[in-house]
């Protein structure tokens, strides 16, 4: 009868703990302060929003079992000290089996030695800098297209709609910004755009006066240039109010977020090279679509996701893919997993490079060129003015006509 | 017009600001001998200040700089009384000390409230226009608020009665003593008003830039400069001595990176400490 019992209540741990929930746990850290806090907590929402929906949808589904997923996060206060730190901790004492990046290429890189070292995944998001894929690694996956790439379409399109004008490069000194800047530059070189200033700021610079001057003086019609939100923003309310005459504008980072609208006159006509907009109507073939993901945001948020948010999202999707795919939450599966991948989902076409001289760098993904333009009504919203195929309205060139031209523009295109 | 001619105004315009900034800094270090590490979190409470006064009430950010004077002058009062009371008069390193708990006091408090965020003051004056270049509204109405407050010191300190036991305090403390004047009050009063002049330069400062609770870290290093530069014993000088940092920059940024401006400042600190220790505008001590 003992020996019946025994077995009886063997047999129910056992059922039990085959069904008992598993978890898989994701570290990372958000800039809750600093200067990147606007672009982080957006890249935070993604990663929030995509845990909440695959939890209630009963976990990652791998090898049979489910997996609820659980984050480890911290405030790295924008210093990556900080990340060093927090990073360390994560896989050490929280054991993370998965990581996924804080914002920003500086951040990033920080990061990378620690899970490199750690022989730990990490997919990066909101991270474009090129330099971090190519130091010899084994589990980096980047979602963003990469920085050599991000005027590449704002340039293309400045040279066809005025190849005689002239421009003015002013780009934040952190290695994100520097690396677009360095590849922008080469890049109008070789299509035969006139370079006529260059130079470079700190990223905690608030007085762009000085700078402004500089480039008004050079004779620039076109502007490329910025950092992330808080120099962006401050960048374009200054040109703004300084009343720098320019046909073309293009900012990094910071016009891509909704935010940006707070500065009324000043964002209108402003790009920005972008990883996603809604209008990017991709098929995707798991996931949400573009419209179904924004509209999930919205409803959580209140406020439009910005390409951070779709970046940070993605970047869950992708994981989960690749775990499933594996089978397993097995580092070296699915790395595996990840290193097959070459999938469309709502934030495009994700395909990692898989050579060791630059494993992880994001090989499948374009960006798009976004432009704020008021509609009828007169109120702010971002349409995608390039490539053709994304396309939502015809740019509006120059800029410094103003929001009256723009309406009477696109009644004419349209 | 010229690029430099253009760069030149603006940093005639800008330096009334670092000028204004710098003011409150010298009047307390001169008077009493307390060098305030709090005056970096007083043009930042400034900036916060203006900011929310702004954003509840649509009224000219101008005139929200008196009721925010008014505020400047009563937190001066309480951290005189908590940092700086039992401090006066003894080792410097001393008020040092506790003028900087106070600051990073300030600034816990403020990043709990406001995070680390960047916040902007969405006031704008026309500007005026000269050839290509622009000067913004808000810069010119800046520089002639900086000069105003500057020569309502200039007059207070000069023709009024407090004024002259002021300078009495700064010139002998104990000696103003047996005059029959309060040293405690006095220096009590000083302390507010150089906080309340940080305070409004910060409400400045907020109309024309964005701007965290750490911000008044930079300008609280440019004040240092500015107040070597100007010399002790002449608050007011130290509004000419902003204006001529702010030239020099105007002069040197067409010709070089913006970058090496933090380098040409400071070398300009080492010059003045070296050749000029008085500074420019210092009355023998």
């Amino acid at each position: 009868m003992r020996r019946v019992f025994t077995l009886f209540v063997f047999a129910l741990f056992c059922w039990t703990a085959a069904r008992a929930q598993q978890t898989v746990t994701i570290g990372f850290t958000v800039s809750n302060t600093g200067s990147l806090n606007v672009d982080s907590l957006e890249q935070y929402r993604g990663f929030e929003l995509w845990r909440d929906q695959v939890n209630a949808a009963g976990g990652i589904k791998a090898g049979g079992k489910s997996y609820q997923i659980k984050f480890v996060t911290y405030d790295d206060e924008s210093q990556p000290q900080r990340v060093q730190q927090l990073y360390t901790r994560m896989i050490l004492q929280d054991k993370a089996q998965f990581l996924f990046s804080p914002y920003s290429s500086g951040l990033t890189a920080t990061a990378a030695i620690v899970t490199e070292q750690n022989g730990k995944i990490m997919i990066t998001t909101g991270a474009a800098e090129d330099k971090t894929y190519k130091l010899g690694n084994q589990y980096l996956f980047q979602m963003f297209t990469p920085a050599s790439d991000y005027l590449t379409s704002a340039l293309d399109l400045l040279k066809a709609k005025d190849a005689s004008t002239q421009v003015a490069f002013v780009c934040a000194d952190d290695s994100f910004s520097s690396a677009v800047a360095a590849a922008g530059k080469a890049y109008a070189q070789k299509i035969g755009l006139k370079v006529v200033f260059d130079e470079a700021y700190s990223p905690d610079t608030t007085d762009f006066g000085p700078i402004i001057d500089k480039v008004v003086a050079s004779k620039a019609t076109a502007f490329v240039g910025g950092g992330h939100y808080a120099d962006g923003a401050t960048l374009a309310r200054q040109l703004y109010s300084r009343k720098a005459k320019l046909e073309f504008l293009s900012l990094l980072v910071a016009p891509g977020s909704p935010k940006f609208t707070e500065l009324g006159n000043a964002a209108f006509g402003v790009t920005v090279p972008s990883q996603w907009e809604v209008q990017s109507a991709y098929k995707p073939q798991f996931g949400p679509t573009g419209a179904e993901f924004a509209k999930a945001y919205q409803a959580k948020y209140n406020s439009p996701p910005s390409y951070e948010s779709a970046g940070g999202y993605a970047a869950g999707l992708i994981l989960q893919h690749a775990i499933e795919q594996a089978g397993a939450i097995d580092t070296a599966k699915v790395a595996s997993a990840l290193n097959s991948t070459n999938a469309t989902t709502f934030f495009g076409l994700t395909k990692f490079a898989t050579g060791a001289k630059e494993h992880g760098l994001q090989m499948g993904h374009n960006m798009v060129l976004a432009q704020w333009q008021e509609d009828k009504s007169g109120k702010l919203d971002k349409e995608v003015v390039w490539p053709a195929q994304a396309q939502s309205a015809q740019i509006v060139f120059p800029i410094w006509q103003g929001p009256a031209k723009t309406i009477a523009q696109a009644k004419q295109a349209k | 017009m010229s690029g430099i001619f253009a760069s030149l105004l603006d940093g005639l315009l800008v330096g009334c600001v670092y000028g204004l900034a710098a003011i409150g800094l010298n009047l307390i270090w001169g008077v009493m001998g307390v060098i305030n590490l709090t005056h970096g979190a007083m043009i930042a409470l400034g900036m916060f200040g203006l900011y929310l006064l702004f954003s509840s009430l649509a009224v000219n950010a101008y005139i929200l700089l008196l009721p925010i004077l008014a505020a400047g002058f009563a937190a001066g009062i309480v951290v005189y009384w908590m940092a700086v009371y039992r401090v006066v008069g003894r080792p410097a390193l001393m008020s040092l000390l506790s003028t900087f708990a106070v600051n990073m006091m300030i600034i816990g408090i403020g990043t709990t409230l406001w995070s680390t965020s960047p916040y902007n003051v969405n006031f704008n004056l026309p500007g005026i226009s000269l050839g290509p270049y622009t000067f913004t509204g808000n810069h010119i109405a800046a520089a002639i608020a900086a000069v105003i407050l500057a020569g309502a010191l200039h007059l207070f300190l000069y023709y009024t009665r407090f004024g002259r036991a002021i300078r009495a305090v700064a010139d002998n403390r104990d000696a103003a003593e047996l005059m029959g004047i309060s040293s405690t009050r006095v220096l009590m009063v000083t302390f507010g008003v150089g906080s309340a002049l940080a305070v409004a330069s910060g409400g400045l400062i907020a109309t024309l830039f964005p701007f965290t609770i750490l911000s008044g870290g930079v300008y609280q290093l440019r004040s240092f400069v500015v107040t070597v530069l100007a010399g002790l014993g002449r608050p007011v000088g130290a509004l000419f001595a902003g204006i001529l940092l702010g030239l020099l920059e105007g002069a040197v940024t067409p010709f070089i990176a913006i970058s090496w401006i933090p380098l040409i400042e400071f070398g300009l600190f080492v010059v003045v400490l070296v050749l000029f220790p008085r500074g420019l505008f210092g009355r023998n001590a």
